[in-house]
């Protein structure tokens, strides 16, 4: 209770920093940002659709972390926090999929494509998640449902390297690989925006994921009160 | 539609998404804040029984 606490003291702090964060984004990304040359102002999806993506990976990672901590130190808190990383990476995967299909519709006419293994990949990933809670709310509440729910928490992040390698493994007529070893294929200020944009975004998880942490710590701790007082 | 509504469309749906998100979190806050009311009320009950 009292770390939940000692979060809402920092929380309107690291707020403000995002939504500032994300005005810098949108400053950067549609007035400094110079216009792509092949794609045009299609391009500019780039900016929030990358950093989405990349933040819904690193939830689900943080989501298996977490399930890893709780097997291996037994600490019921990691349950909540592995659940909750786990939420927040659906929600961006969702955001993911949507702003990755309007791109790929204005920049190749197609909103979708099987062919694409990145594309189908990274579904596979949303959709082992999103059976997460089909798992976990099946199950009564308990220590058996933490374990289980950890176990297929740590499943599924042996997908997000494959889904994240995909790109370069196969050739994708979706995806051009911006990041190759020689370094972005961008330019200075391009890369400048695609870094403040992702910052936000990553802020913004951060943010979302510690108000919803507080919130679900205090209904337990609420619900445990009232179990005393009646 | 063209490329900058297409843009717009893409922008805007986070937008949407975050905004849903943060109602959604201010609607458990009010429930959050009657159960604390509730407990509290129950709590003085108590201590006048």
């Amino acid at each position: 209770m009292s770390s939940a606490f000692s979060w809402i003291r920092a929380l309107p702090a690291l707020a403000a920093l995002s939504a500032g964060l994300m005005g810098l984004a949108l400053l950067f990304s549609f007035f400094i940002a110079p216009e792509d040359g092949d794609q045009g102002i299609s391009q500019r999806i780039f900016y929030i659709h990358v950093p989405i993506a990349l933040t819904a990976y690193f939830c689900f990672g943080l989501g298996a972390w977490k399930a890893l901590l709780l097997l291996w130190r037994g600490e019921e808190r990691h349950d909540l926090e592995s659940y909750v990383a786990i939420h927040q990476g659906t929600i961006f995967g969702s955001l993911t999929l949507i702003t990755g299909a309007i791109w790929a519709k204005a920049s190749w006419g197609v909103w979708w494509s099987w062919d694409s293994n990145q594309l189908v990949l990274f579904l596979t990933l949303f959709l082992f998640y999103c059976a997460y809670f089909m798992l976990r709310f099946s199950l009564p509440e308990g220590p058996r449902r933490a374990r289980s729910s950890a176990v297929y928490a740590l499943f599924g992040v042996a997908l997000i390297p494959v889904s994240f390698l995909a790109i370069r493994l196969a050739e994708d007529f979706v995806h051009p690989t911006t990041f190759t070893r020689d370094g972005p294929q961008m330019t200075g200020t391009m890369f400048t925006a695609f870094c403040v944009s992702w910052a936000a975004v990553t802020l913004l998880a951060y943010v979302l994921y510690r108000v919803e942490l507080v919130g679900k710590r205090l209904h337990t701790d609420l619900r445990e009160l009232r179990e005393a007082l009646e | 539609m063209t490329g900058e509504e297409y843009v717009a469309a893409a922008y805007a749906i986070v937008f949407v998404f975050v905004l849903v998100y943060v109602a959604t979190i201010a609607a458990k806050l009010v429930r959050l804040q009657r159960d604390t009311a509730e407990l509290l009320e129950l709590a003085r009950r108590r201590e006048q029984a």
